[in-house]
């Protein structure tokens, strides 16, 4: 049945290939070409400025700011979600002991990782809302309506020295129930009889947790790490809704996202948002080929 | 922390050490339940709080005591979420934007990943690279531009606009996603129907769409969630004159709790947010097992 072959091949193709090239490719053409041309947005793209918009950036204290900021979520965020999510898809899979030959995981591991699993399911715009109030600054606040009536309220996001770390907190409690959903796929897959083996030699569940189960999941660790950084590369959501000021106070929370976002849209320099953007994309691409190559090793196969 | 992290190493399994005391291992177990309990309750918290503080006064919210149950369940706090601040209506926009364009989505990428994935003709590597590079962009690099070519077609602050752009940023992962599915099922089946005379869109539609069922449903569910939880292409899309009646979820909720900022008045943004919050918890309670499957399976691939 050849016949026919290409017409149907075109018929099926041209559709998703027009869209993708209008909305998607296209778009990106044209960031990398703004880049090098100051734009406000309106009328012609005319004033070639080379490399200026990058030197501009050199010279931006927010610039520096924001990458001090993204850095700091992009070191935190996958190292302290990855941790506690292997801890707890490990006693959620393995903790329970061994029990008639079997390993199994606590009692009561499904309805953890339902409740785990749940604010994944938010968008990050909800939770950002949630935690504006969670961390709000007065009694009305949830945690500081918890501390006694003694206390100073807490500022917390209106606090320079605190904010970035309410929005790592924030992005661990989103992401850590996705995490231990995985791994605990992950540790499925990890046949019981290697368990059982290293249990007859007398390996105590800590050595099982390192000498096991992480060296067997590594792939999946990579992906997570990989999966988190460009997380940490993003952030908007958080940021424009909850901060104080949108990136306050004085800036204790401006992010690479929200820069390139003010920028194209708040203050008529859409050359230089592209310019900022062309910078992030680099910068996600390099930190997905340090991370996989950093962290390759002898793949193990159980 | 640091009890979790020991956790694991005061017991040592009990097969094969029967002299490992027993007690050593409730003790353990007993400290993981303790670990698990935490998170728990500290992911519960939050969102318990929320729907607590939905039906109490304004007033009483800011008295403290997060957690002591409110004085009287007053519903007038969701009268006020779904008249005046306009919940429903979001609502409403946010559902039929997802099912068009995830209907979109699944229909456009299937047909491309199975062109991809089962046919051989030249420039089929090129098609498939180009979707595919598509993951390695930031979103954030192609906005200015983005705006402008909508503005530039005339479908700002449109549904159209927005259902395209879902559907057009929604494509690689999709198409990586599917070929990979489509390669993986067995060609006999196919080649009999060829036999029989069936034509490509038939065998595509009859055959191979049936075959794939469990892909397209995982991949339903991520694109589902992916467009629901949208937020920053609403906003830069859904914007200019006219489109306040278009906001999307996100969008509304966000803008109810810059309003309800200005006034200091808590009750009416917490409603809100139990009325959004709700029916993702009903759905998540039904089907939770294939919305972990769907969300996680991009990552496992």
């Amino acid at each position: 049945m050849r016949h026919g072959k290409y017409p149907f091949i075109i018929g099926f193709l041209v559709v998703p290939v027009a869209l993708y090239v209008t909305f998607v490719v296209w778009a990106y053409i044209q960031a990398f070409y703004l880049s090098v041309y100051e734009w406000s947005g309106l009328g012609p793209v005319e004033n070639f400025v080379g490399l200026g918009n990058f030197r501009k950036m050199w010279d931006d204290t927010t610039f520096w700011q924001s990458i001090k900021h993204n850095i700091f979520l992009l070191v935190f965020l996958p190292i302290i979600t990855v941790v506690l999510a292997l801890i707890f898809a490990f006693l959620l899979n393995v903790g329970g002991g061994h029990k008639g030959g079997v390993t199994r995981g606590v009692w009561g591991s499904k309805v953890y990782r339902i409740i785990f699993f749940f604010p994944q399911l938010l968008a990050l715009a909800i939770v950002a809302v949630i935690f504006g109030r969670v961390f709000g600054p007065d009694k009305s606040g949830m945690i500081n309506g918890l501390f006694p009536d003694s206390w100073q309220p807490w500022l917390f996001l209106a606090d320079e020295r605190y904010a970035m770390g309410c929005i790592l907190v924030v992005l661990v409690w989103q992401a850590v129930g996705f995490y231990v959903v995985l791994f605990s796929a992950g540790m499925g897959n990890i046949p019981t009889e290697v368990y059982e083996a290293a249990a007859i030699d007398g390996a105590s569940r800590m050595t099982l947790f390192f000498r096991i189960t992480i060296p067997l999941l590594w792939n999946t660790v990579q992906v997570a790490w990989v999966y988190l950084g460009i997380a940490a590369f993003d952030a908007f959501a958080l940021v424009n809704i909850m901060t104080v000021d949108r990136g306050g106070p004085d800036g204790a929370t401006s992010v690479l996202s929200l820069m390139i976002y003010r920028n194209a849209f708040e203050f008529s320099q859409a050359g230089y948002a592209s310019a900022l953007g062309v910078v992030l994309f680099f910068l996600t691409l390099t930190f997905a080929w340090v991370t996989l190559s950093a962290t390759r090793r002898e793949s193990v196969e159980a | 922390m640091t009890t979790i992290a020991k956790t694991p190493s005061t017991t040592a399994r009990s097969a094969g050490r029967p002299p490992e005391p027993k007690r050593d291992l409730k003790i353990a177990t007993g400290l993981s339940h303790v670990a698990l309990v935490a998170w728990a309750l500290i992911t519960a918290g939050p969102l318990l709080w929320v729907l607590l503080a939905s039906f109490k006064s304004n007033t009483e919210i800011f008295l403290g005591k997060p957690f002591a149950l409110p004085n009287e369940f007053s519903f007038s706090t969701y009268a006020n979420a779904w008249s005046d601040a306009h919940i429903g209506r979001y609502f409403i926009n946010s559902v039929f934007v997802v099912v068009i364009s995830t209907a979109g989505t699944m229909l456009l990428g299937a047909m491309a990943a199975y062109v991809l994935a089962r046919y051989k003709f030249p420039g089929n590597r090129a098609i498939y690279y180009l979707f595919v590079s598509g993951l390695a962009f930031p979103t954030f690099m192609a906005l200015a531009p983005l705006f402008y070519i909508l503005k530039g077609i005339g479908l700002l602050g449109s549904f159209t606009g927005l259902i395209l752009v879902y559907i057009a940023y929604s494509l690689p992962f999709t198409i990586f996603f599917l070929a990979a599915f489509f390669k993986s099922l067995p060609y006999e089946i196919e080649e009999a129907a060829t036999v029989d005379g069936a034509s490509h869109v038939r065998k595509f539609f009859q055959i191979m769409m049936p075959m794939a069922r469990s892909g397209l449903v995982s991949i339903t569910i991520f694109n589902i969630v992916g467009q629901w939880n949208q937020y920053l292409l609403p906003v830069v899309i859904m914007s200019g004159p006219g489109a306040d009646q278009k906001l999307l979820l996100t969008q509304g909720i966000a803008q109810i709790s810059v309003s309800a900022g200005y006034q200091a008045e808590w009750s009416t943004l917490f409603a809100a947010l139990v009325l959004t919050i709700l029916p993702m918890i009903i759905v998540y309670a039904i089907f939770q097992r294939q919305i972990q499957a769907g969300l996680t399976a991009g990552a496992v691939k």
